[in-house]
């Protein structure tokens, strides 16, 4: 399997995921570790993929949504974008919404 | 070392009426776009447009970019 047909499997098959540096517990970068707080504090159940424990997928997800940095969250499949996104997203409701039916 | 600066002048000159706002310490920075070419974009749309401006100096020059994208219209006060 390629790294982009190995990517579209994580992200289709998790309702959320984040591309993260380091985990929710160690997040390597002030950006991750932001994004990882805002889902916390949404208290929805994530997974999270360490782009730091391989090239491949830290490269790869760059491609896939045609965006360079990370933290990058997908809900449902669908990209959700970055941190500063997702900050925004969190205060203003938008995020809640679209976490709406996802199980926690 | 990326001075807030260089960072102003790349956005700006990659597109059109744009002005740029820019703070940080050569390794983080935040800015503050405001262009026209904005309107009509979803938030992923307009912060993809200005990574696409930046190009390789996202990758090789700027750690980590904080960006507010708005359209002249936004920008009011």
């Amino acid at each position: 399997m390629n790294i982009e047909d190995q990517l579209k499997e994580i992200v289709e098959g998790n309702d959320v995921v984040l591309f993260m540096k380091g985990s929710p517990d160690f997040p390597q970068c002030g950006f991750s570790g932001l994004a990882t707080q805002i889902l916390q504090q949404s208290e929805v159940r994530f997974a999270s993929v360490d782009v730091l424990a391989d090239n491949a997928v830290r490269e790869g997800i760059k491609q896939y949504s045609n965006w360079p940095t990370i933290p990058q969250l997908y809900i449902k499949g669908e990209f959700i974008g970055g941190s500063d996104i997702i900050k925004e997203m969190f205060e203003n409701g938008e995020l809640k919404t679209k976490l709406e039916g996802v199980a926690t | 070392m990326v001075t807030p600066e260089d960072i102003k002048g790349w956005i700006e000159a990659g597109m059109t009426d744009c002005t740029v706002d820019c703070e940080g310490d050569g390794h983080h920075f935040e800015a503050v776009i405001v262009s026209p070419e904005f309107e009509g974009k979803s938030r992923i749309q307009q912060h993809q447009l200005v990574y696409g401006v930046l190009g390789d100096k996202m990758e090789a020059a700027i750690h980590a970019l904080s960006m507010k994208t708005l359209t002249p219209d936004e920008a009011l006060p």
